[in-house]
């Protein structure tokens, strides 16, 4: 992405829908701290995101966006040595509680990685993958319209409707990066993760992806993590800009962008570093 | 043009003397690699030849092994190195990937490095010492504790046909199951330190998928690691059922050689190996036994090859996608 | 969160139990065949090391059944696996650097490659009545040094296999820096590659002499054994794996002791270079 990019101007937002404080609060993060063993990612990072809309998170390389991002469904755990503190509410529940199963919570916090990563499995069964596992399809009937609807709603539908057993990974970049959020759709969940998304594709297949983050906000509450600024001055309602493991500044995406509070959030966007 | 010394640089271009025989001398040792594996069976099949030709097909069908008469069958000595080695893979298969699993998913961090370098150190022990555990340790246990009740356990199975017993035989501890669990344990660590490699080779990528969709660990195994490593998982126990088909010195001294069709899973048996082994110092240049031995080695080592190509193949399928 | 609907509760019970239940098999698993491993080292130890004396290592072998010691054994093995790795590391280094250097995806290189993986992991008691009849039976007598050539023929596979593998961990970098200061090919390989890869492919060498030294089955039709002192490499020659077999068979208490020490010995030895080469492979990684 070009520095260019990152002059143009966000788009004009209802800003209702990014105020924080509104009681649509979906994840709530309380001073929550990544260590990686020894060695501290995430410093005491605390912010509301609300529910129905698209919060990117941005930064420079290693500032512990990613990392963050991971904590919310817990893929932390999957890392050994890895230790989230502090506390993280989905709708008020936290998510790190004991009695929170963390597989029962990923069923409810879809994400989609930096690159494509369709199972080597059929296009049918990637996206029928989760709801078998946890059972949300009553009939053979009842899952061939789950996925239908999924990749319907993942803008995939017209072009894989007639080889729906070929192979996931058949398909071009954007289009696996879109059955893989098919494959996260198909479960319901509230919360989508998006850890750049669009690293890996070409600017055509990154507009796809873009326009159908703008669909799917209307039901799901987003967070995106980019390296692209202009990517989160178009789709995003609200931006976290991180620094070296510390939340620095948050707020709407458009005054993040044109009047930040801080001036390493200033450096930032303006292109000083990063 | 011209260098800087003002020589030409054009019509220097000839084979360079030095490059020409580097390129030589490389060619000529990968040939010697073709060349041995060509010359080991065309030896075994030219020294073997005798053996086939005086037997005819019956060599390899024939049941009877009788020195004395000079009538030599081989089909006793690939019963029994089927059986040996299958068996061994059956117990050793399921074990060593459950080793692979706890060391790639479930293992504590601090304890998975040590843990498998202790496999892999395992698997380079020399294959007697396997074979003197067997003799001294596994074969009088089995003799004393196993064999009297896994007989009568079993006495109610049919036999098969009228000569195959199952279960059924004298306690004397040596014989085909005393064999099969020495090579089993042998090839253990082999078989779970490749199966290791190949599930670690499964990009963390597509694991993570499984894990964010709610998936358990043996989820993420049974439905995104193994669908993706298949081919290399049956290439690592083909390359162990490779080793178990050739080993020599771990059953030479717990089979029993007893070349004769094995009457019961107990039964003291032989494998082509273990034949050629022990048969060897008494065959003499230019004989019939030796001719026999050597026949067996063709076999044998048609045997393997067939085995280790297709592992390898398998295993090379995966490393290309 | 979404309260969960009761079917889902219970499938959610039910795959949590499953994962409970097989990841317990497979640690079982794990159990059991590191308890089993480790029995068997545990009794080799002790039974080994029973028998360790100055003896073992000062007195060749007795042939009247009693006394006795591994002396000429250990040097029979010595002079066989030395010679052994001093024919078949050259030769597996030189069809290494083919593979990676010249070969690389060539069809020739193709078919090298597969057929070296072969041998890699063919039956050693194939190795040995190969080289008995090329070796043994046409001059008419076991030797040490066809007891060291087939030991060749099992340690160029493993050479060729880890110098290849080593190589291709060399940045192509290198290479190209090396051609655009006008090197020729050979002298890219012997004064950039091979010094840069050096340690490496040592640290292959010292596999393949870990793997060959416990070698017994080739031996047995080739060097066939010896109980006396001899360091003629055109006679039998002793060495501990057969030494290891044969005694090991014997009715003689004292033998099977000395059996037991010698494999005691072997496996030290083997575990030994092991270590030594994967600490050294560990180092290099992270250097």
């Amino acid at each position: 992405m070009s520095r260019m990019e990152t002059i143009a101007p966000p788009r004009p937002q209802v800003s209702a829908s990014a105020r924080v404080e509104s009681g649509s609060v979906k994840v709530r993060a309380r001073a929550v701290s990544v260590f990686y063993g020894e060695k501290q990612a995430l410093f005491d990072v605390s912010l509301d995101m609300p529910e129905k809309s698209v919060s990117a998170l941005i930064g420079p390389s290693g500032c512990g966006k990613s990392t963050f991002l991971r904590s919310i469904n817990r893929m932390n755990d999957t890392i050994p040595g890895c230790r989230v503190t502090g506390e993280i509410a989905i709708d008020g529940d936290n998510i790190n509680d004991k009695s929170v199963d963390p597989v029962l919570l990923r069923a409810q916090v879809g994400m989609v990685f930096q690159k494509p990563n369709p199972f080597p499995k059929s296009i049918f069964d990637n996206v029928a993958y989760g709801v078998r596992l946890h059972g949300l399809a009553e009939s053979k009937r009842d899952l061939d319209q789950i996925v239908e609807t999924s990749l319907i709603k993942a803008g995939l539908w017209d072009e894989v409707k007639d080889r729906l057993s070929a192979s996931g990974m058949s398909l071009s970049g954007g289009q696996q990066q879109r059955l893989v959020i098919a494959r996260a759709i198909a479960i319901n969940p509230e919360i989508i993760l998006m850890d750049e998304p669009c690293s890996a594709l070409d600017p055509i297949a990154t507009a796809k992806i873009e326009e159908l983050i703008d669909e799917l906000k209307t039901n799901f509450c987003i967070i995106i993590v980019t390296h692209s600024m202009a990517q989160a001055a178009r789709v995003s309602q609200q931006t976290a800009f991180f620094h070296l493991g510390k939340l620095i500044e948050f707020g709407p995406t458009e005054q993040v962008f044109t009047n930040p509070r801080d001036t390493r959030t200033q450096d930032y966007i303006t292109g000083r570093f990063g | 043009m011209t260098t800087a010394a003002g020589k030409s640089l054009i019509g220097t271009r000839k084979p360079h003397l030095a490059d020409s025989s580097f390129r030589v001398s490389l060619y000529v040792a990968g040939a010697v690699v073709v060349v041995v594996l060509a010359s080991i069976l065309l030896i075994m099949f030219m020294g073997g030849r005798q053996a086939f030709e005086t037997f005819g097909l019956g060599f390899v069908w024939s049941t009877e092994w009788n020195p004395v008469t000079s009538v030599y069958g081989a089909l006793p000595a690939i019963t029994g190195t089927l059986i040996t080695a299958f068996t061994a893979i059956l117990i050793a298969w399921p074990i060593g990937f459950g080793i692979a699993f706890f060391l790639t998913e479930i293992c504590p961090l601090s304890l998975r490095a040590p843990l498998g370098i202790a496999i892999e150190l395992l698997a380079a022990i020399p294959s007697i010492v396997y074979g003197m555990w067997g003799f001294f340790v596994l074969a009088p246990f089995m003799a004393d504790n196993v064999q009297p009740w896994l007989t009568e356990l079993f006495a109610w199975l049919p036999p098969v046909g009228d000569s195959f017993f199952w279960f059924s035989a004298p306690p004397l501890g040596v014989g085909l199951m005393t064999a099969s669990l020495v090579l089993a344990v042998m090839i253990l660590p082999f078989i779970a330190a490749t199966s290791r490699d190949v599930m670690l080779s499964t990009p963390q990528l597509l694991k993570d998928g499984a894990y964010a969709m709610g998936a358990t660990r043996w989820e993420t195994l049974t439905g995104v690691v193994i669908p993706a490593v298949r081919g290399s998982l049956f290439g690592a126990v083909f390359l162990g059922l490779g080793r178990a088909l050739g080993e020599t010195m771990a059953i030479v001294f717990v089979i029993g050689n007893a070349t004769r069709m094995p009457d019961s899973l107990f039964a003291p048996s032989a494998s082509i190996a273990s034949v050629v082994a022990n048969n060897f110092p008494e065959a003499e240049p230019g004989s019939i036994q030796l001719a026999v031995l050597l026949g067996l080695g063709f076999i044998l080592f048609v045997v393997s090859f067939g085995v280790l190509a297709l592992a390898r193949l398998l295993l090379r399928q995966e490393r290309m996608a | 969160m979404k309260t969960l609907a009761p079917h889902t509760k219970a499938r959610h019970f039910r795959r949590q139990a499953i994962d409970m239940f097989m990841s317990g098999l497979c640690i079982a698993a794990a159990g059991i065949g590191l308890i089993m491993l480790a029995l068997i080292l545990w009794m080799l130890f002790s039974k080994g090391a029973a028998g360790l004396s100055l003896d073992v290592f000062t007195k060749p072998m007795s042939s009247t059944g009693t006394g006795g010691g591994l002396a000429n054994a250990i040097v029979g093995s010595l002079i066989q696996v030395g010679i052994g790795s001093m024919i078949g590391a050259p030769l597996g280094m030189m069809v290494g650097v083919y593979l990676s250097e010249v070969g690389k995806n060539s069809r020739f290189a193709s078919i090298v490659r597969f057929v070296n993986d072969i041998l890699l992991s063919a039956p050693s008691v194939l190795i040995g009545l190969f080289v008995y009849q090329v070796a043994v039976a046409p001059f008419g007598s076991f030797s040490g040094i066809a007891g060291a050539l087939a030991l060749a023929l099992l340690a160029m596979p493993v050479v060729a296999r880890t110098t290849e593998d080593i190589l291709r961990l060399v940045p192509q970098a290198y290479r190209d820096g090396a051609i655009a200061l006008g090197s020729r090919e050979n002298e890219v390989v012997r004064k950039v590659i091979l010094p840069a890869a050096f340690g490496g492919i040592l640290t292959g060498i010292l596999l393949a002499v870990a793997r060959i030294a416990g070698e017994t089955a080739p031996l047995i039709f080739t060097s066939l054994g010896n109980t006396n002192w001899s360091t003629d490499l055109t006679k039998p020659m002793a060495s501990l794996p057969i030494a290891i077999y044969r005694y090991a068979g014997s009715p003689s208490a004292d033998l099977i002791q000395l059996a037991w020490t010698g494999a005691l010995l072997i496996t030290v030895g083997v575990l030994m270079l092991n270590v030594v080469s994967r600490i050294s492979l560990a180092a290099m990684r992270r250097g």
